[in-house]
């Protein structure tokens, strides 16, 4: 069963107020705390190291999976493997995310590598969402990296979201993609007091006709730090563009390092980076509707991370 | 009222002051639609941004009802009842239109509340209500939206700083009907800075702005017939006349 601090952090990164449709599998401090398989979705426990391997039968479609976690005890550290094996001419919905509650003196840190197996024609949204609380001086660490392998004509879309309350990240996304395949990232991302969060893509077009978009948007306050580091590799004729589009407040640091590398006569790779602090005349304008500059500074703020 | 006393507003440049407002002096009535007009560069912006707040005043004294706002901030002037809507109007990313509207309101309007503003500036509603308030959008859509805002809080004092600006000719002309509109709707007193012959028309008073001073300030009849086809009242092109009032 999950304690009541468990199913706030349940509802803060997948908005589930009770067991999700579908298949699932709910992680609590490095347990299994409820799965739920279907005919299509198998869910199995892997048996050499910690994780699971979701297995989505050839054409499956309108299904999702949720695979939370969260950590409520302090000074757990976990390494975990998640493997999703896609079949061909799927559309499917996975829905993951950490939650920490660190309530100690102690690091509580969950380090995942997802990795995606896209069959053919298949379409994937998939939603990470990170989220952190508790009192304690403990710090709340997440280090994801995640990895997709995509075959011909498939299209996956990931959102990645971090709002608020992890002290350290390190992102890693690595993927391949085939022949007219489309790899879509949004990543949505916040640091505040002394957080740190690094971003690190790696995207490989392969394929003749593929393409990808990987745009990032984030606020940095306080003294936070964040570097977003985006490499597309052009294989063939192809299409890229990356996009970091980043707020600065306080005294924070931010660092874009955007990379393209061509090896294709026809690939068209394109990136764009912005930093900047928020406009006055934004505020200005807020503030003539009766805002306080607080106010418009947190509307501004919600609306860009949106 | 509003009342502008012996206010100056004077700025550095190149290690030069420069006088942009000059000791001027100026009563709006409570109601009264008001159209300000001068030559380019005459300080008729400044004095706009000078009564929400925007820039602060060198010296003088800015009086709305009795009280002295003059070291108020722009939202605290907000609060008391006064609107602005920007000649350059300003871009978002992420807010959308109903969201802006709602921000403006001070409420959740509802999604046919919010539509009801759009369409007193003349925009179709649906096609809008979800867009974001960024480059998307053409300048006279812009306009309309930020038309629309001021519209949305309905306050005591509504300032328009010079509609016309930045949009094409068939734009005005939809915006000139929206200002018609507010003439005869409008309760609170609106203030609008403009070198538009169709807005200086239906104006009660028109103020002349020239090197920071208030040249003129008379009943439109007395003075409208005068700067008629003078740089202070461009006409429009009379084929643009016809409404097009596509939705």
């Amino acid at each position: 069963m999950l304690d009541s601090i468990q199913k706030q952090l349940l509802e803060e990164i997948a908005d589930l107020h009770k067991m999700p449709e579908g298949a699932y599998n709910i992680r609590a401090n490095s347990q299994m705390a409820a799965r739920n398989t279907t005919s299509d979705i198998d869910i199995i426990t892997k048996n050499d190291v910690s994780g699971i391997d979701v297995k989505i039968k050839d054409g499956t479609k309108n299904q999702s999976v949720h695979i939370p976690v969260v950590m409520d005890k302090s000074g757990i550290t976990e390494m975990v493997y998640n493997d999703f094996f896609v079949g061909d001419d799927c559309d499917v919905t996975i829905i993951a995310g950490c939650g920490i509650h660190n309530p100690g003196e102690e690091n509580s840190q969950h380090d995942g590598i997802h990795r995606f197996f896209i069959g053919k024609n298949s379409k994937l949204k998939y939603v990470e969402k990170h989220y952190g609380q508790g009192e304690g001086t403990g710090k709340r660490i997440l280090n994801p990296v995640t990895e997709v392998y995509q075959k011909e004509g498939s299209y996956v879309e990931m959102e990645m979201v971090q709002i608020r309350g992890v002290d350290s990240t390190i992102r890693t996304t690595k993927a391949e993609l085939d022949k007219d395949a489309t790899l879509i990232v949004r990543e949505r991302l916040m640091t505040h007091d002394k957080q740190t969060a690094t971003s690190i893509y790696e995207v490989y077009l392969n394929g003749e006709g593929s393409s990808t978009d990987v745009i990032s948007r984030s606020v940095a306050k306080d003294n936070s730090e964040q570097i977003f580091d985006a490499k597309i590799i052009g294989n063939n004729a192809c299409k890229g563009h990356a996009e970091c589009d980043a707020i600065i407040m306080d005294k924070a640091h931010v660092v874009a390092v955007p990379k393209l590398d061509a090896c294709h006569v026809d690939a068209e790779l394109i990136h764009e980076a912005a930093i900047g602090k928020i406009a006055g005349d934004q505020l200005i304008k807020l503030m003539s509707l009766g805002l306080t500059e607080e106010e418009a500074e947190e509307q501004i703020v919600n609306g860009f991370l949106k | 009222m509003l009342e502008l006393k012996d206010l100056c507003f004077i700025v550095e440049e190149d290690n030069q002051k420069k006088t942009i407002i000059d000791h001027l002096n100026l009563k709006i009535d409570q109601g009264k639609f008001v159209v300000i007009t001068g030559p380019n560069g005459g300080g008729k912006s400044t004095l706009a941004k000078l009564i929400m707040g925007i820039k602060t005043p060198t010296s003088g004294q800015i009086l709305y009802n009795g009280t002295n706002i003059t070291n108020m901030s722009i939202t605290e002037r907000a609060k008391l009842g006064i609107s602005f809507a920007f000649q350059q109007p300003v871009h978002f990313k992420g807010i959308t239109v109903l969201d802006l509207l709602r921000l403006s309101a001070g409420k959740q309007l509802s999604i046919s509340e919010a539509c009801e503003f759009l369409s007193q500036v003349g925009m179709c509603a649906k096609e809008y209500i979800n867009r974001e308030v960024n480059a998307s959008l053409s300048g006279g859509e812009l306009k309309r939206i930020e038309i629309a805002t001021v519209l949305a809080r309905g306050t005591e004092v509504s300032i328009f700083d010079e509609p016309e600006a930045g949009i094409d000719l068939w734009s005005f002309q939809h915006l000139t009907s929206v200002f018609e509109n507010i003439r005869t709707s409008a309760k609170g007193t609106v203030l609008i800075i403009s070198h538009q012959e169709r807005i200086l028309a239906i104006a009660d008073e028109i103020v002349m702005i020239k090197d920071g001073k208030v040249e003129a300030h008379k009943a439109k009849d007395e003075i409208f017939p005068k700067i008629v086809g003078t740089s202070q009242a461009l006409s429009s092109c009379g084929m643009l006349s016809k409404e097009d009032k596509k939705c």
